[in-house]
C-alpha cells in the first residue's frame, strides 16, 4: 500500500477533527474532535514507522528502524490519558460555575 | 484486489463515516458511541500494520479508559440534547469551508511531493510493532521517559481532584 493512500485517509481524519472544533459548541464534541485529530496522527506515525522499516530492512534483515515511531505513540497516548483527565475536570468544574457546556460562555475568561 | 486493499479500504470508509457522524449527531452520547466506533477502526488499522500491541493500547485506553470517562461525565451532566446552544449557520459554513480548504490544501501538496513517490508502507509482516521488542525499547533506551510519565500521571491525578474538589 503506498504511503501516500495513508497520507490522504489521515488528512481527512484530521480535518473532520478541525471541522468539528470549528463548527460546535458544546464544549465536550469539542474535546472529543481534539481526541480524533490526535488519533489520525498517531496512525499516521505508526504508517511512517512501517514505511522506514521497509526501508531499513532492504539494508541490514535485522534492522529495528522505525521502532522509535511505535515508542512515540505510546507516549502520546499516555501523554493523551493524561489530559483527558485533567480536561474533563475542567469542564465538570466550569459546568458546575455556569450550568452549562457552551464554549461561548469561556469568554468571559478575557476580563 | 487483495483482502488486504479491501480491508484498508472498507476500515477507511467505515472510519470517515463514523467520523463525520460524531459531528451531526444531535445527542452527545450518540456523538461518544460513534468516536468509540472511530478507535475500533483506527485499531482495525493497526492490525494491517501488524502493530499488534499499539491495537491493543488503543482499545484499552482509548475505546475502554477514555470513551467511558466522556459517557460518565456526559451522564453526570445530565445535559438535554434539544436545548444544545447552536451556532450560527454562516459560522458553521465558514468552519466547513475552512476545514474543507485546508483539506484540499494539504492534499495537494502531498501529490506534488516527490520524496514520497513510490514510498511503500509494510503491512501484515514486520516484527517492530509486536511486544518482544516494544518492551525491549522502551525498558532500554526509553526507560527515563518511561519512569517521567509515571510523575505526569500523578500530578495529572493530584490536578484533577484539586481541580475538581473546589
Amino acid at each position: 500500500m503506498p504511503i501516500q493512500y495513508y497520507i490522504f485517509f489521515c488528512l481527512t481524519l484530521f480535518s473532520i477533527g478541525v471541522i468539528g472544533v470549528l463548527t460546535r459548541r458544546n464544549a465536550i464534541i469539542v474535546f472529543m474532535c481534539v481526541e480524533l485529530m490526535l488519533n489520525a496522527v498517531n496512525l499516521l506515525l505508526v504508517a511512517f514507522s512501517k514505511m522506514h522499516h521497509a526501508a531499513g530492512l532492504k539494508i541490514a534483515a535485522a534492522s529495528t528502524a522505525g521502532i522509535d515511531a511505535q515508542i512515540f505513540v505510546f507516549f502520546i497516548m499516555v501523554v493523551a490519558a493524561a489530559e483527558v483527565s485533567v480536561g474533563l475536570a475542567i469542564i465538570v468544574m466550569m459546568f458546575r460555575n455556569t450550568h452549562s457546556i457552551d464554549i461561548n460562555f469561556l469568554n468571559r475568561l478575557k476580563n | 484486489m487483495s483482502t488486504l486493499e479491501i480491508l484498508f479500504y472498507a476500515l477507511s470508509a467505515f472510519a470517515v463515516i463514523s467520523a463525520v457522524m460524531v459531528l451531526i449527531s444531535k445527542n452527545p452520547i450518540h456523538s461518544v458511541l460513534w468516536l468509540i466506533l472511530v478507535f475500533f477502526a483506527i485499531s482495525g488499522h493497526y492490525i494491517l500494520l501488524n502493530a499488534q500491541f499499539l491495537a491493543i493500547v488503543n482499545i484499552i485506553v482509548y475505546a475502554g479508559a477514555i470513551m467511558v470517562l466522556f459517557l460518565f461525565v456526559i451522564m453526570l451532566m445530565n445535559v438535554q440534547s434539544d436545548n444544545e446552544p447552536q451556532k450560527k449557520l454562516f459560522t458553521k459554513f465558514i468552519g466547513v469551508l475552512s476545514g474543507g480548504s485546508l483539506l484540499t490544501l494539504l492534499i495537494a501538496l502531498v501529490k506534488q511531493t516527490v520524496q514520497l513517490e513510490g514510498k511503500e508502507v509494510m503491512m501484515k509482516e514486520g516484527t517492530i510493532g509486536l511486544i518482544h521488542p516494544l518492551g525491549k525499547a522502551l525498558f532500554s533506551d526509553y526507560v527515563v521517559p518511561f519512569e517521567i510519565s509515571s510523575v505526569l500521571f500523578l500530578s495529572a491525578m493530584v490536578g484533577a481532584v484539586i481541580i475538581g474538589k473546589k
